[in-house]
């Protein structure tokens, strides 16, 4: 069972803020906002503390030769433009998904990315849930370890917001349960073998034991609606984008954690 | 509670629907939200009853429960009460009502409803994340609603 007073600090000095006063906007739902890494046990916990154990930063040394990597129509790599990620990207993560203004529309860290594939280098997009997505995802989300999250929930990101928000109250499928249900509800309390977390996303992508890859936040919340015997919605899908941005905004104040360890 | 092979056999061949059933959408629930009428006419079976409230695929009503009857069931859950000592608080027609949809009884419980088809958003086809193609089938049968029944009956203190 987990050891849930620990305190959580990476390679034994980037200390994560894993508990924190709930953010105004949550109107005394919850009194404080905890990462998911609390709840999970100490074997789990641990692989979190120190990079050599986290399976998960494999995937960012991936992603680092994927930076260099020229592809594409246009002969260029993320580096042509973003030159060094650990300055370029430092602080991204903290703020997505964020209003794109010249798009007209709120964006995902992956919507982003694969926008500049498809747009900047003339390549393909990779797939939203693929493994070389949710590499990239964590590398870039590296950059910000330790940093709060920091989501803008006002002006033109409200609508987006505010559909998120009905969506985590909704309850689906034929066991009729709603996010909050779950996470709101009963975060703390055992369902069956499973210890329930708030469901926040400062940790993502996740590194998951049980399937041995990285996972991003729309493949989690896939599983979970699954869960409820309800048709899904689809990663990358303008549903999920604004539930994204909704339970991102739960997590204001929380650290970035990713890439973080679950079971 | 030992769980044979020989009483899984039988729940096997015991969990299709029957005409004369009660139909999820004919279900009657008085003003307590409980169900008086059986929804078979036949006597629950305890020991089924067991199965199916520990199993996964069935039940799963130690997800949410524990139950020290089924203590060699791994893992029950904390959502709701402990159920030792269901048997005392309640009657067969009000557990009948918690089972069919416990929301009659609990406003706005997080306990699914076992015998109910229709009012769902966004019905999914069982746990494959794609829609529900044509008329969803409850999550428990009539005769596994009076077989958990009869097995909650047995939870005394
Ligand atoms: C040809 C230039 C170019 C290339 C190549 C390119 N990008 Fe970009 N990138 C941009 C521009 C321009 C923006 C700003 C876009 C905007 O705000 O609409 C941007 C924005 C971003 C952002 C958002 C930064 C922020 O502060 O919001 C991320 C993340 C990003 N790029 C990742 C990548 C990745 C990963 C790759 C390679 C797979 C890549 N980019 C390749 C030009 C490029
Ligand atoms: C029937 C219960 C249930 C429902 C409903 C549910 N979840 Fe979950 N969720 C779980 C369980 C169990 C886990 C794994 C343990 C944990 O981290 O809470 C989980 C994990 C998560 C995680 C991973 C947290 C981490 O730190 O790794 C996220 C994010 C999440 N859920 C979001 C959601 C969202 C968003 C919804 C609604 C669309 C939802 N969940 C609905 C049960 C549920
Ligand atoms: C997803 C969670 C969940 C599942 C699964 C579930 N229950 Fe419940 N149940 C609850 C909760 C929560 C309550 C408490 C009622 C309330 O206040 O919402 C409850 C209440 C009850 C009660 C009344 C509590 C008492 O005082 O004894 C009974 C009886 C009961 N459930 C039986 C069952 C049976 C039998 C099953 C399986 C066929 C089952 N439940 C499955 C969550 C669940």
């Amino acid at each position: 069972m987990a050891d849930e007073s620990a305190d959580l600090v990476v390679n034994g000095d980037l200390k994560m803020v894993i508990r924190a006063p709930a953010p105004a906007h949550l109107d005394g739902a919850v009194d404080e906002v905890t990462s998911g890494w609390i709840y999970r046990s100490d074997e789990t916990q641990e692989l979190q503390m120190d990079d050599f154990d986290n399976p998960g930063m494999i995937f960012v040394d991936q992603a680092l030769e994927q930076w260099d990597a020229v592809d594409g129509t246009e002969g260029k790599a993320c580096a042509s433009c973003h030159e060094d990620v650990e300055s370029s990207m430092t602080g991204v993560r903290a703020v997505y998904p964020k209003w794109n203004e010249a798009a007209g529309e709120v964006r995902t860290l992956a919507h982003q990315i694969n926008d500049c594939r498809e747009n900047q280098m003339g390549a393909e997009k990779w797939k939203y849930t693929g493994g070389k997505m949710t590499a990239m995802e964590a590398l870039i989300s590296v950059q910000s370890r330790g940093m709060p999250v920091n989501v803008a929930i006002d002006g033109p990101a409200q609508a987006t917001w505010e559909k998120g928000k009905d969506m985590y109250y909704t309850r689906t499928g034929q066991l009729d349960l709603s996010c909050a249900n779950c996470h709101e509800e009963n975060y703390g309390n055992m369902i069956r073998a499973d210890h329930l977390s708030q469901g926040q996303i400062n940790g993502f992508p996740v590194y998951r034991l049980k399937n041995t890859k990285l996972n991003n936040a729309h493949a989690r919340f896939k599983g979970c609606v699954r869960d409820t015997r309800a048709e899904t919605y689809k990663p990358g899908s303008s549903d999920f984008v604004a539930l994204e941005l909704y339970v991102a905004s739960r997590g204001n104040g929380l650290s970035v954690e990713a890439p973080s360890v679950r079971n | 509670m030992k769980l044979t092979s020989l009483t899984l056999a039988a729940s096997l061949i015991g969990s299709a629907a029957l005409a004369s059933d009660v139909a999820p959408k004919d279900v009657m629930f008085n003003e307590d939200g409980g169900v008086d009428a059986s929804l078979t006419g036949m006597a629950g079976d305890a020991a089924n009853g067991a199965i199916i409230a520990g199993t996964k695929s069935k039940g799963n009503c130690v997800a949410c429960h524990a139950i020290s009857a089924l203590a060699d069931v791994p893992f029950h859950g904390e959502v709701g009460p402990t159920l030792d000592g269901a048997g005392d608080r309640w009657d067969t027609a009000e557990m009948r009502g918690l089972l069919a949809d416990a929301k009659m009884t609990f406003d706005g419980t997080v306990m699914p409803a076992f015998y109910k088809v229709d009012g769902f958003t966004r019905p999914g086809d069982a746990y494959t994340g794609k829609a529900a193609e044509g008329p969803l089938t409850p999550i428990l049968t009539a005769q596994e609603i009076e077989d958990v029944i009869a097995f909650l009956a047995t939870l005394k203190e």
